[in-house]
């Protein structure tokens, strides 16, 4: 089993030591203490676990690190830019997109991928592509809305 | 009537002994981490006297023998460079109250928000509380923080006016600021409290701001904190690391109430760096990352040997089979016999509803760490003070030993009430000598927390041609005595609650059986109100005398257009009371003919809990509640068989997601007249009956089960 010596995060090469078949999901946070993105069930079916791979969303707890070696890495750390939050992660705010929050990172990660593809999505296809990201405390509708601010399509800007 | 169904409540949740003794935060634990400033106390005699008896109901421990103890429930601080703290034992899941109880306390102090910081939910820093569940922070919690606050507000007043040698009517709190009558004087909070080192008990009839004078509870404050969840940085147990941490997994058994018949850890305890704990039928593992962990974990070879245990086919009968006779759910009121004989139409029905898992998407997690005796245990609960209870009784250590401190929390839902993954992770931690942190997966969350109740509930009742329900009598099987009673104004009532045999754990619930209570009646009340050929609305309206219910009721169906249809439509309203507030919602579904499949298209829901403290959280609580519930409406549904849990992982227990999501419009009645009361749970109970009256709109299939699912499922009536 030949392992994984650096990982692209975040436009930074870092030095890591681990198995080739270990998940991204355990790297990023056991290994290089970003906990930013989170562990929601282990079989790619709640996307709390998503990142970007050269821009596309993958869900980093079923993708070994070996697959993402040599690729760029887009963590939920990597948007913040010299301490300010992006459009969206304001967006998450202003429309009050989260209770617990647990799922904040997977959701800003695909939406950011969303967005990259496609900078003004209808609603339609927001839920299409959002649709395999799990919120429990059921703010869907306020993250459909936030996302809509941040592509600038919102129609009804929230309270 | 509400005594006795909170002692029902208590019997049905409690889920493992009460605890031999409590210890609290007393006023010498208190001194010890007071170092200087300006302290306000609250009692706990202030606190329990309200509360015991509602709290009790949902921590399952029976304290009302119990002297009150005179030690501290909620403490203020003003340190000396102006800061205020507030301590509560409370926990934050989402539900907003470091918000919302921030907003209480600046608003009596007349500061900012950014000068109030929460210290919540820590067993050494702050005062005991039975857990966060059952609505109650809102009601209870806020206005003994208002008080420590007007108390604390009052004391500097005080002090400020003897420093100017003028009389304290003289001294307002202006912008944070004290000022004399003319203004020409001024001081912070810091500058009075400099060098103070005083402690201050409220007196207990301290007088609180009242709705119409506040200036920050009341608006829509953003979410304390919120910018560390937008950008990763918010530490959940999750993330916590500890210098040294090892990793920890359990080895689970075959099945529920499997015993250990053999086990081989040889393998696994060859690997560099593993240590294997072996404990009675406890099996568990550590190493120095997760991944060793876990193939030290597989490589155990274990043989479990467990019982024949019923599955879902037969989980009705079984409940009904093994129900406690009567128990006494609250005493008839008139005579059903009576209300039967004048009757011109009776109607006799049986609802059931199925075991659901809270799902929270943060799994439990804690991480251990001894320290010369001393146990401290981060973990996810809603219950600091009962896992330290659990701690201390699974290791025979004094609670003074342990110390449990909950970060703000991945969710719960009612599903985080016990303290499993807390005594898992300290029993590694203390086996391998090194802090250990423990995360559930998925599939330990399903099989190994607890569930809903499932429940069997039988509706009979009779009504007049002219829709007045003359009988109504109802027993829940299983499922609890929550939003068990009428708001309706039924002149011959027997309701019942009857304990059983359940084969599954289960537990708490946001909002408990008030779910499956409403699905039943007000599923029921749609039957009747088509057994005289009423309209639904006119017809709940026509058995309403309470004011709050009727304004609910009235507020959706306008808001809804009730009445108004489309073609391909059904339409289904519901309404009820819960925890001292009240809900309406009406539903517009659609019902796929080929397969059947049920869409949710429209929501509206009015909801009305007193004063509002906070609109924007609240609109997100009441969304969240009615998002959460149309899982438990259309598709949730433990399935299980011989103690295995069949459908016990995401890819096979289907939860509500983006493209399930109706369009929602809220109503909140804002009755500024009225103690605010709690909004975490009822919101959730109104959707399954709206949906279900919908339905049979829609098809005239009447489902009588939760989850609705395919209609085919029904029987026509």
């Amino acid at each position: 089993m030949a392992n994984v010596n650096s990982l692209n995060v975040n436009g930074k090469k870092l030095p890591v030591d681990v198995d080739s078949q270990t998940p991204l999901l355990y790297v990023l946070r056991d290994h290089l203490n970003m906990t930013g993105t989170k562990y929601g069930c282990g079989e790619a079916r709640c996307g709390a676990c998503t990142v970007l791979v050269d821009g596309l969303p993958i869900r980093s707890c079923v993708t070994p690190v070996a697959r993402v070696s040599g690729k760029q890495v887009t963590t939920i750390e990597g948007l913040e830019k010299d301490g300010k939050l992006n459009a969206l992660q304001d967006a998450f705010l202003k429309a009050d997109a989260l209770q617990c929050g647990y799922c904040t990172s997977g959701m800003l990660m695909s939406a950011t991928a969303l967005l990259n593809k496609n900078p003004k999505p209808t609603r339609d296809e927001i839920v299409k592509h959002m649709d395999a990201n799990v919120c429990r405390c059921g703010t869907y509708l306020r993250i459909l809305n936030a996302i809509e601010m941040a592509a600038g399509t919102a129609k009804e800007v929230v309270e | 009537m509400n005594d006795l169904i909170d002692q029902l409540e208590a019997e049905r949740y409690e889920l493992f002994e009460g605890p031999a003794y409590r210890f609290n935060f007393n006023r010498r634990q208190f001194l010890k981490a007071f170092s200087g400033g300006i302290a306000l106390i609250v009692p706990m005699s202030n606190l329990v006297a309200h509360t015991l008896q509602q709290e009790q109901g949902e921590s399952g421990r029976n304290r009302s023998n119990e002297r009150v103890p005179d030690d501290i429930g909620a403490w203020i601080h003003i340190d000396e460079n102006g800061m205020v703290s507030a301590y509560t034992g409370k926990v934050e899941i989402g539900q907003n109250i470091r918000t919302s109880l921030a907003q209480a306390v600046a608003d009596e102090l007349h500061v900012p928000m950014t000068m109030v910081r929460l210290v919540m939910a820590d067993t050494d820093l702050t005062p005991f509380d039975l857990g966060t569940f059952g609505s109650m922070s809102t009601p209870r919690m806020a206005p003994q923080l208002r008080k420590a606050a007007a108390a604390a507000r009052e004391t500097l007043i005080a002090l400020a006016a003897e420093q100017w040698k003028v009389a304290p009517a003289e001294v307002r709190i202006v912008n944070a600021r004290f000022v004399n009558h003319d203004a020409s004087k001024s001081l912070t909070l810091a500058e009075v409290a400099k060098g103070r080192k005083l402690v201050k008990t409220i007196p207990p009839d301290v007088a609180i701001t009242p709705v119409r004078d506040w200036t920050i509870a009341g608006t829509s404050v953003p979410k304390v904190d919120g910018r560390d969840f937008v950008s990763g940085k918010h530490q959940y147990t999750t993330d916590l690391k500890r210098e040294g941490m090892l990793y920890g997994r359990i080895v689970r058994p075959s099945a529920l109430e499997a015993k250990l018949v053999t086990s081989d850890t040889k393998a696994a305890e060859a690997m560099p760096g593993v240590v294997v704990v072996r404990d009675g039928d406890f099996i568990g593992v550590t190493a120095p990352d997760l991944q060793t962990a876990i193939r030290a974990e597989k490589a155990i070879a274990v043989h479990w040997q467990a019982p024949g245990q019923p599955g879902n086919d037969e989980l009705f009968d079984y409940l009904r089979k093994n129900a406690t006779a009567s128990r006494g759910g609250g005493r008839p009121v008139g005579s059903i016999a009576d209300g039967m004989a004048a009757a011109d139409k009776k109607l006799a029905q049986t609802y059931t509803v199925a075991y659901i898992a809270h799902a929270p998407l943060e799994p439990r997690a804690a991480v251990a760490e001894w320290n010369g005796g001393k146990l401290t245990v981060w973990t996810g609960t809603q219950r600091p003070f009962g896992v330290r209870n659990e701690l201390a009784e699974a290791f025979h250590i004094p609670e003074e030993k342990i110390r449990v401190i909950t970060p703000d929390t991945g969710s719960g839902y009612g599903g985080k009430h016990t303290g499993e993954c807390a005594i898992e992770a300290a029993r590694l931690a203390r086996a391998s000598g090194k802090p250990v942190r423990l995360v559930w997966t998925r599939e330990e969350e399903f099989n190994w927390a607890y569930f809903r109740p499932a429940g069997v509930i039988e509706v009979s009742t009779g009504v007049k041609n002219d829709g007045t329900v003359t009988a109504w009598e109802f027993h829940n099987y299983n499922s609890g005595g929550a939003g068990i009673q009428v708001k309706y104004d039924f002149p011959n009532q027997n309701i019942q609650f009857h304990n059983s045999k359940s084969p599954l754990r289960q537990g708490s619930y946001r909002g408990l059986a008030a779910t499956a209570n409403h699905f039943a009646r007000e599923v029921h009340m749609d039957e009747l109100a088509h057994a005289v050929n009423m309209d639904p609305v006119e017809f709940r309206l026509k058995n309403i005398k309470d004011d709050r219910l009727k304004a609910v009721l009235q507020a959706a169906a306008s808001t809804f257009g009730w009445g108004k249809k489309t073609e391909g439509r059904g339409y289904g309203i519901a309404c009820g009371f819960e925890k001292g507030s009240y809900i309406a919602t009406a539903a517009e579904v659609s019902v796929d003919a080929k397969t059947g499949r049920v869409k949710i298209e429209r929501v509206v829901e009015s909801f009305e809990c007193g004063a509002i403290v906070n609109e924007l959280h609240l609109n997100n609580q009441v969304e969240g509640a009615i998002v959460q519930a149309i899982g438990g409406a259309l598709f949730e549904n433990i399935e299980f068989k011989n103690g295995q849990i069949l459908n016990g992982k995401f890819s096979k227990y289907r939860l509500p997601r983006f493209s399930d999501v109706p369009k929602i419009e809220i109503v909140l009645l804002d009755r500024k007249d009225l103690p605010s009361a709690g909004a975490g749970e009822t919101p959730i109970v109104g959707l399954a009956p709206a949906v279900g009256n919908a339905i049979f709109d829609a098809t005239g299939v009447r489902v009588r089960s939760m989850p609705l699912g395919l209609i085919n499922r029904g029987s026509t009536g």
